[in-house]
C-alpha cells in the first residue's frame, strides 16, 4: 500500500480519479496513520467507521463530478457536521451532536470528499497555542514538547503529520496562519465574506473566516475553492462569484507590486525571522516582482483593538452556552445558580478571561472608550491597507514573531501568548484575505512561514506569489517521527 | 362646541399636580414568518411547534432579516408621519434569562429605522397632537412558564424572535382618557397599513407606560417610573391613576421619587418596585456584528409611500368635505378599518347622511346590545344601503324603515323582500290617498268645523287619521298636500 500521507491532495484527487488507486486505500492509509498517531492528540471525534463505508460507497459509484472526489478529510472542531458530535474543544459542549451540517463542510461534501473526523482547537478558537482545548493540548510533529500553534492547531499537525491530506480551520486573529507557520504547511484566511460561516461555532463574527490549510498552494488553491461561495445564510457573505483558484494559478509574478511594511519589524524580533523575511523578498524578487516599502502606520494599534473587539463579540457570542437548551447542564437551586455553575464548570480559563474582558469593554461606562474607540482604530487600520493597495498587489510580512514556542512557554502569560498574534490580526480586522507558505526554518530547525497578504477578493494574487516563493523555497517538512 | 376642557389634574394637600405619561408600545409586526428566520408565528400553537435552529440559538446559526418585516415597519412609519432613516442599525441587547435563547435580543439602539412622527388625537376638549420619538423593530423572548410543574419551569420558543415595533411616544399624554384615545389611535393605523392585528389578549399589543408628575404650571419634568408591560387599555388607566396619586403623596409629604421599574397589580390595583435604576440591567449594546447595517433604497421608501392606504385622519377630512358629515359622525366611522369599510359600502348607492344615521344609531344599537363587532353585523351592508334607497325613494316612510329594520336584523334578510312580502310599500298614490282622506274627513265632520274656525292644530290629527286607515303605509307627504287642499 502506497503512504497516502506523502502525497498532496491534488495528486491523491488525480489519482482516485485515473484510478491508480481507490477511495477505500487512500482513507484506510489515513485511518491507520492516524491511529498511529494518538500521541499527537490532534482528534477529538474519529469517524473512522463512516469514513470507510463513505469511500467504499464512493468507490461503487465512481462519481467524478466534485473537485475532491473521494477523499477524506479531518476539520476542526469548530465546524458543526450533522449527527457528529461537535464540541469546539469545551466542555460545555462536550456532549452536543448537531442536527445540521455547516455550510463550508456542505460544500466539500458536494465537491466529493468525507469527514475522516473532527481535529483538536483551542476551546472557542480562543489561543494561540491549542493548550485551551477541554481535550488536553495538541504536540506539533517538530516536537514533543512544542505547541503546532493555534487555534487551528489539531489540523496543523493532522496535516502536517500526514493524518488527513489536507483540512479545513478558522481564524479570527491568526488561527489558520500561525498554526500553518508553525507546522511548515499553508494556510490561507479568505476575505471576510467569502466563506460562509453558518455552520461555524462563532467566536468573533466580525472576524471569523473559514480556510484551507494544505501541504502545498496548489492544495490550497483546489481546497479553497472547494470551500467558498455566497451563502443567504450567512448575512455577511458576499455574493460574489469564487474564481478557478487552481486553474488560475500560476508562479508567472512578474511585474506585481509587493509592498513592505516597515512597520512589520517590531523590537526584539528574532533575526532569523528577519533573514527569512529578506529570502522571501529575493524569492520575489527572482519571481520578475517590484518589491516597495510601504507604510502601514496603524499597526501597533491593532493587536490592542483586536484585543478588545474579539473579547466584546466573544461575549456576546458565547451567552448562548447556558445550559437551557443543550450541551453541559449543571445543577443548581435556581436559574441563576444553575447559569453560574454551567458555566463555570463548562468554559477554560482563557474562555473566562475573555468573556471577562469582553463584559467589561461593552459596559456603560466604558464603551465609549474601549469598543468604540477600537472600533475607530479599526478602520484607521483598514485604511492604511486601503492606502497602500493604491500602490501595491500585495504585502509580504512574516507571519509570526517566532517559531512553534515549548508548551506551558507562555501560558501563564497571556500578553506574550497574545504577542504571537502581532502579524496576523491586522488582517482580520481589515477583512483582507492572507496566506502563510512555509518559506524555511529557524536555527533549531523549526519550520518559518511568510505572510502574504492581499486585497479584498484577490486570493488568486497572493496565491500564485505564495506559489512563486514555494518553487523557490522548496521547504519540506523535515521533522523525525517521534510518536508512533 | 368646545366648551370642555381639559381637566385631568391631581389634587393633593398643597398642590393641584399634571400628571405626564409616555408609552412604549410593543407592536407584533403583522408577518407569517419571524423577524431573523422562516419559522411560522402563528398564534396558540402548542408549545415549541414554532421554533427553528436560529430562534433557539444553536451553535453556528446567524440571523437573517425578514425584507417584509421591514417594509411593514416603514409602512408603520409612514402612517405615523414619521422620518423614515434610510441608515439603521441593528443592536444586541445582552442579558441571561432562560427564555431569551441567544442570551441577548436583537433591536435597535442607537440608530433605529424611524425616527419622529405624530399621532393625532381628537378629545372632546380639541385636537392633541402626541409626539413619536421612535419606532425600532426588535425580536421578542420565548416565554418562561413556572406554573405547570412545581419543581420546574418550563420554556416556549414559538415566540422567540418575532417581529415586534417597539414605538415610543414622547412624554405629551396628559391623562388616562389621553392614553386610551392614543392606542386606539395606533391600533387604528396599524390595522389600517395591515401591519399589525392589535389584538391585545394575545399580547400582539403589550406597552410599558412610563409616568411622572409636575406642579401646574412648572416647566421641568418630574422624575418617572416605568410601568412594565400592562397588557390593557383599562390596566393602564387605573396603573396611571394609582401611580399618580402615589407619586404626588410622596412628593407632598417630602419625599422624592426613585427612578425605578415598576409592576401593577391587577388584583391589588396598586403598583410595586420591581428593580430600581441602580439594578437596572446593564444591557452591553453594541452592533451586531453578524447582521451589516440595515440600508433601505429611498425608491423602496417611495414605493411604499405611493401605496399607502388611507389613513383614518385622511379619510375624516374626505368625510367631512366630502360626504359633509359632522366631525363628530367622521370620526365614529373612522375609528375602525372595518367600520369606514363598511360605511363606504353602505354609501355606494345610497344617500350618505341618512347611512351615517342609520349606522351610528340604529346599527351600533344593535351591536352593542347583541355584543358584535361591525364584522359580525347580522345586516349586511348592501341590504342597509338597499333599505336606505327604499326610504330615498319614497318607497317606504321612516317609520316603516324601522320596523323593516327590525325584522332584517333577525337575520339580514332582503328588506325589498320583507317590505313585499308583507305589503309595506309606502301609499304614493294620489287617487287612493284622496279616497281615504275624504273618508276621513266625512266620519269627522265636527272637527273639520272646528278646524276652520281656526283650531289648526287638528291637523295633526287628520293626518294621524289617514296613517291609521292607512296602516303607516301612506306617503306623509302626499298626505299633507291633498289633505291641506280638501281641508280648505
Amino acid at each position: 500500500m502506497s503512504n497516502f500521507s506523502e502525497f498532496t491532495l491534488t495528486k491523491i484527487v488525480a489519482g482516485i480519479k485515473k484510478k491508480e488507486f481507490t477511495s477505500v486505500e487512500v482513507t484506510n492509509s489515513f485511518i491507520q496513520k492516524s491511529k498511529n498517531s494518538k500521541k499527537l492528540n490532534t482528534y477529538i471525534t474519529e469517524c473512522f467507521e463512516q469514513a470507510i463505508k463513505s469511500a467504499k460507497n464512493f468507490d461503487e459509484k465512481k462519481d467524478f463530478n466534485g473537485l475532491l472526489s473521494g477523499v477524506p478529510l479531518a476539520v476542526k472542531d469548530l465546524f458543526c457536521t450533522k449527527n457528529v458530535k461537535t464540541t469546539a474543544g469545551s466542555k460545555i459542549l462536550h456532549n452536543f451532536i448537531p442536527t445540521y451540517e455547516s455550510t463550508v463542510t456542505k460544500n466539500l461534501w458536494s465537491q466529493g470528499a468525507f469527514l475522516l473526523g473532527k481535529l483538536n482547537c483551542d476551546e472557542f478558537a480562543m489561543g494561540s497555542s491549542n493548550e485551551t482545548s477541554f481535550f488536553g493540548n495538541v504536540k506539533n510533529p517538530y516536537g514533543e514538547k512544542l505547541v503546532p500553534g493555534g487555534s487551528s492547531g489539531g489540523s496543523a499537525s493532522a496535516l502536517a503529520a500526514g493524518l488527513t491530506p489536507a483540512t479545513i480551520g478558522t481564524d479570527t486573529g491568526g488561527s489558520i496562519r500561525q498554526p500553518a507557520s508553525f507546522t511548515g504547511t499553508v494556510g490561507l484566511k479568505p476575505t471576510y465574506g467569502r466563506c460562509s460561516r453558518w455552520g461555524i461555532v462563532a467566536f468573533a463574527s466580525s472576524l471569523d473566516q473559514a480556510g484551507p490549510m494544505t501541504n502545498t498552494v496548489e492544495d490550497c488553491a483546489l481546497l479553497l475553492q472547494a470551500m467558498s461561495g455566497y451563502d443567504s445564510k450567512d448575512s455577511t457573505s458576499i455574493d460574489k462569484k469564487v474564481g478557478n483558484y487552481s486553474s488560475d494559478l500560476t508562479e508567472k509574478v512578474k511585474g506585481l507590486k509587493i509592498g513592505i511594511p516597515k512597520e512589520y519589524r517590531v523590537e526584539n524580533m528574532p533575526k532569523e525571522i528577519d533573514d527569512l523575511w529578506k529570502k522571501g523578498i529575493n524569492f520575489l524578487k527572482d519571481a520578475g516582482a517590484l518589491v516597495k516599502d510601504i507604510s502601514l502606520p496603524h499597526t501597533t494599534y491593532a493587536l490592542p483593538a483586536y484585543y478588545i473587539v474579539a473579547p466584546a463579540e466573544a461575549s456576546s457570542n458565547l451567552a448562548r452556552y447556558d445550559g437551557v437548551k443543550y450541551g453541559h447542564r449543571a445543577k443548581g437551586k435556581n436559574l441563576i445558580e444553575m447559569y453560574e455553575n454551567t458555566r463555570s464548570e463548562g468554559f477554560g480559563d482563557e474562555v473566562k478571561r475573555r468573556i471577562l474582558i469582553g463584559t467589561y469593554v461593552l459596559s456603560s461606562g466604558y464603551y465609549d472608550a474601549y469598543y468604540l474607540k477600537a472600533q475607530k482604530v479599526r478602520q484607521l487600520i483598514k485604511s492604511d491597507f486601503d492606502k497602500a493597495f493604491g500602490n501595491v498587489d500585495a504585502i509580504l510580512t512574516p507571519s509570526t514573531p517566532s517559531s512553534a514556542f515549548k508548551i506551558g512557554e507562555k501560558s501563564d502569560d497571556p500578553v506574550s501568548m497574545y504577542l504571537n498574534d502581532i502579524f496576523t490580526v491586522p488582517v482580520n480586522l481589515s477583512g483582507l484575505p492572507a496566506i502563510s507558505v512555509p518559506t524555511g526554518y529557524d536555527k533549531n530547525n523549526l519550520p518559518l512561514g511568510l505572510q502574504l497578504i492581499g486585497k479584498a477578493f484577490d486570493e488568486q494574487t497572493i496565491l500564485n506569489l505564495s506559489y512563486a516563493i514555494q518553487k523557490r523555497a522548496n521547504f519540506i517538512n523535515n521533522f523525525k517521527i517521534w510518536w508512533n | 362646541m368646545s366648551e370642555v376642557k381639559f381637566d385631568f389634574f391631581i389634587s393633593g394637600e398643597k398642590n393641584k399636580w399634571e400628571v405626564i405619561i409616555g408609552l412604549e408600545v410593543h407592536a407584533q409586526i403583522l408577518s407569517k414568518s419571524k423577524l431573523f428566520s422562516s419559522s411560522p408565528t402563528k398564534f396558540g400553537a402548542e408549545p415549541n411547534t414554532q421554533v427553528s435552529l436560529v430562534d433557539s440559538a444553536f451553535p453556528g446559526m446567524l440571523p437573517v432579516i425578514n425584507q417584509f418585516c421591514i417594509e411593514q415597519s416603514v409602512k408603520t412609519g409612514l402612517g405615523l408621519k414619521a422620518k423614515i432613516n434610510l441608515n439603521s442599525v441593528f443592536d444586541r441587547k445582552n442579558y441571561f434569562y432562560a427564555d431569551l435563547p441567544q442570551g441577548y435580543q436583537i433591536s435597535q439602539y442607537k440608530n433605529p429605522i424611524v425616527g419622529e412622527g405624530e399621532v393625532i388625537l381628537d378629545m372632546p376638549y380639541g385636537t392633541k397632537r402626541v409626539g413619536i420619538e421612535r419606532l425600532h423593530l426588535e425580536q421578542d423572548a420565548g416565554k418562561s412558564i413556572h406554573d405547570m410543574d412545581p419543581e420546574n419551569s418550563f420554556v416556549d420558543l414559538n415566540r422567540s424572535g418575532v417581529a415586534l415595533m417597539e414605538i415610543v411616544s414622547k412624554p405629551d399624554l396628559r391623562s388616562p382618557e389621553e392614553v386610551n384615545s392614543y392606542i386606539k389611535k395606533l391600533r387604528s393605523i396599524m390595522r389600517y397599513l395591515g401591519t399589525c392585528d392589535g389584538n391585545m389578549q394575545e399580547g400582539s399589543l403589550r406597552a410599558d407606560v412610563n409616568v411622572s408628575v409636575r406642579k401646574v404650571g412648572d416647566k421641568k419634568l418630574g422624575t418617572r417610573c416605568e410601568i412594565k408591560n400592562v397588557n390593557s387599555i383599562k390596566f393602564m388607566q387605573m396603573a396611571i391613576e394609582y401611580e399618580a396619586k402615589r407619586q404626588v403623596n410622596l412628593l407632598e409629604s417630602g419625599k422624592i421619587i426613585d427612578q425605578e421599574t415598576r409592576l401593577f397589580d391587577t388584583k391589588k390595583n396598586s403598583t410595586r418596585s420591581m428593580r430600581s435604576k441602580e439594578d437596572a440591567h446593564d444591557y452591553r449594546y453594541f452592533p451586531d456584528p453578524d447582521l451589516l447595517p440595515l440600508q433601505l433604497d429611498k425608491d423602496l421608501v417611495e414605493k411604499i409611500k405611493k401605496e399607502l392606504p388611507e389613513l383614518p385622519d385622511q379619510k375624516k377630512e374626505r368625510f367631512i368635505k366630502d360626504h359633509n358629515l359632522s366631525s363628530y359622525e367622521a370620526n365614529i366611522l373612522v375609528s375602525e378599518k372595518e367600520i369606514s369599510e363598511y360605511y363606504e359600502e353602505v354609501i355606494k348607492e345610497c344617500d350618505k347622511k341618512l347611512a351615517t344615521n342609520w349606522i351610528t344609531v340604529e346599527l351600533f344599537a344593535v351591536l352593542n346590545k347583541k355584543n358584535l363587532t361591525i364584522l359580525q353585523s347580522p345586516i349586511s351592508a348592501k341590504n342597509l344601503s338597499s333599505l336606505i334607497k327604499m326610504i330615498t325613494s319614497g318607497k317606504i316612510s321612516g317609520k316603516i324603515a324601522k320596523d323593516v329594520f327590525e325584522k332584517m336584523q333577525l337575520g339580514d334578510k332582503d328588506p325589498k323582500e320583507i317590505v313585499e312580502k308583507e305589503g309595506l310599500l309606502q301609499q304614493s298614490d294620489p287617487k287612493e290617498l284622496e279616497k281615504i282622506i275624504l273618508a276621513v274627513i266625512s266620519k269627522n265632520q265636527d272637527k273639520v268645523e272646528q278646524y276652520k274656525s281656526g283650531k289648526v292644530k287638528l291637523f295633526g290629527y287628520f293626518v294621524g287619521e289617514v296613517m291609521k286607515v292607512s296602516k303607516g303605509k301612506a306617503n306623509p307627504q302626499l298626505v299633507n298636500e291633498i289633505l291641506k287642499k280638501k281641508l280648505l
